[in-house]
């Protein structure tokens, strides 16, 4: 199935410059509507009241990481619990990917990255586009 | 040579082998009840009490509130308008990068793809400012806990300092002048740098 370019994807990270850069990859990859959170409860709200194809996001946050935004994603008993979600982040331990592997991500990206890299990761989740 | 002499020679190393000779002698002697000497005991906790009077006075000598107070927060600070200037130099980076890509759509056909793909390169690359500073964050809080725990040790220990940092400066007068990059609050500006030039001509601006 043709992955939809105009679902809603949202980004999380408390570093604006890296909201900037990974909105700006992924309109280059084609995706237009996309949206930002600069911290896990922000982006908890945001799933509550739109419905993401895709959700993106860092994991070392304050007040609450990406982790712990994962976890309450996953743990909830509504329908944006199986929204596909991918960590890019610069904890690059296999102790973090083995956590958030456990904890239900679908992928994961360690930064520096590149858009040939987030290509590939999204498509592995959302099927090749 | 003097035993005080000696004593003053001593490294840290060897201190701390005395003291732990000390305590494994009172330990030793408490344990072989029936060779228990009160006089004995008191002697070597005497002992151990002026190794431990050396160790406070060598400590003071390091001067460890110039550590905390002054080399902790200066390199802190320099950590931070390390991360600060590079952050807005990206933040420039990025927004030509945004100008360009709006002129390269003008551009089109196969030249605008390139200049995009082009861009697109730079706007990756900038994502080193993110991990450089985190990386700066945890040196940041290394240091916090290092301040920290000479602080505790400082405290328990009771350091008196002494002497002054100025004495202790052995840096040549023209060493003294290398001072890199200043913090903004403490940097003198252009401006500041031409009227003091004006000044010293003799030039009234």
């Amino acid at each position: 199935m043709a992955v939809d370019m105009n679902m809603n994807v949202l980004i999380v990270d408390d570093y604006t410059t890296m909201l900037r850069i990974i909105k700006n990859l992924l309109k280059q990859l084609g995706f237009n509507n996309i949206d930002e959170a600069t911290d896990g409860t922000m982006a908890l709200e945001k799933v509550k009241s739109k419905t993401y194809g895709l959700v993106i996001s860092d994991w070392n946050m304050e007040p609450m990481t990406g982790f712990e935004f994962l976890k309450q994603v996953r743990a909830a008993d509504a329908p944006y619990k199986t929204v596909p979600f991918i960590m890019v982040t610069a904890e690059s331990k296999t102790e973090n990917v083995i956590a958030a592997k456990q904890a239900g991500v679908n992928n994961y990206i360690v930064k520096p990255f590149n858009a040939e890299t987030l290509k590939t990761k999204i498509g592995a989740v959302l099927g090749e586009f | 040579m003097s035993e005080i002499e000696t004593k003053t020679q001593e490294t840290s190393g060897d201190k701390k082998e005395r003291i732990v000779s000390i305590i494994s002698s009172v330990i030793d002697k408490v344990g072989r009840n029936e060779q228990v000497s009160l006089t004995g005991i008191l002697t070597e906790l005497r002992d151990l009490l002026l190794v431990i009077e050396e160790m406070r006075r060598d400590m003071g000598v390091v001067r460890p509130f110039d550590i905390t107070g002054k080399h902790i927060p200066g390199a802190t600070d320099e950590l931070s308008a390390i991360v600060d200037a590079t952050s807005e130099a990206t933040g420039t980076i990025m927004d030509c990068c945004d100008v360009i890509l709006e002129k390269s759509g003008a551009v089109g056909g196969e030249n605008g793809d390139a200049i995009t793909a082009e861009v697109m390169k730079i706007f990756e690359a900038c994502s080193f400012q993110d991990v450089t500073g985190q990386r700066v964050s945890k040196v940041v809080k290394t240091f916090s806990d290092i301040e920290e725990k000479i602080d505790r040790l400082v405290s328990v220990l009771g350091v008196k300092v002494s002497g002054t940092s100025e004495e202790e400066d052995a840096r040549s007068e023209d060493e003294k002048l290398l001072n890199g990059p200043q913090m903004a609050d403490q940097a003198i500006s252009q401006d500041d740098i031409d009227k003091l030039l004006a000044e010293l001509d003799g030039v009234a601006e």
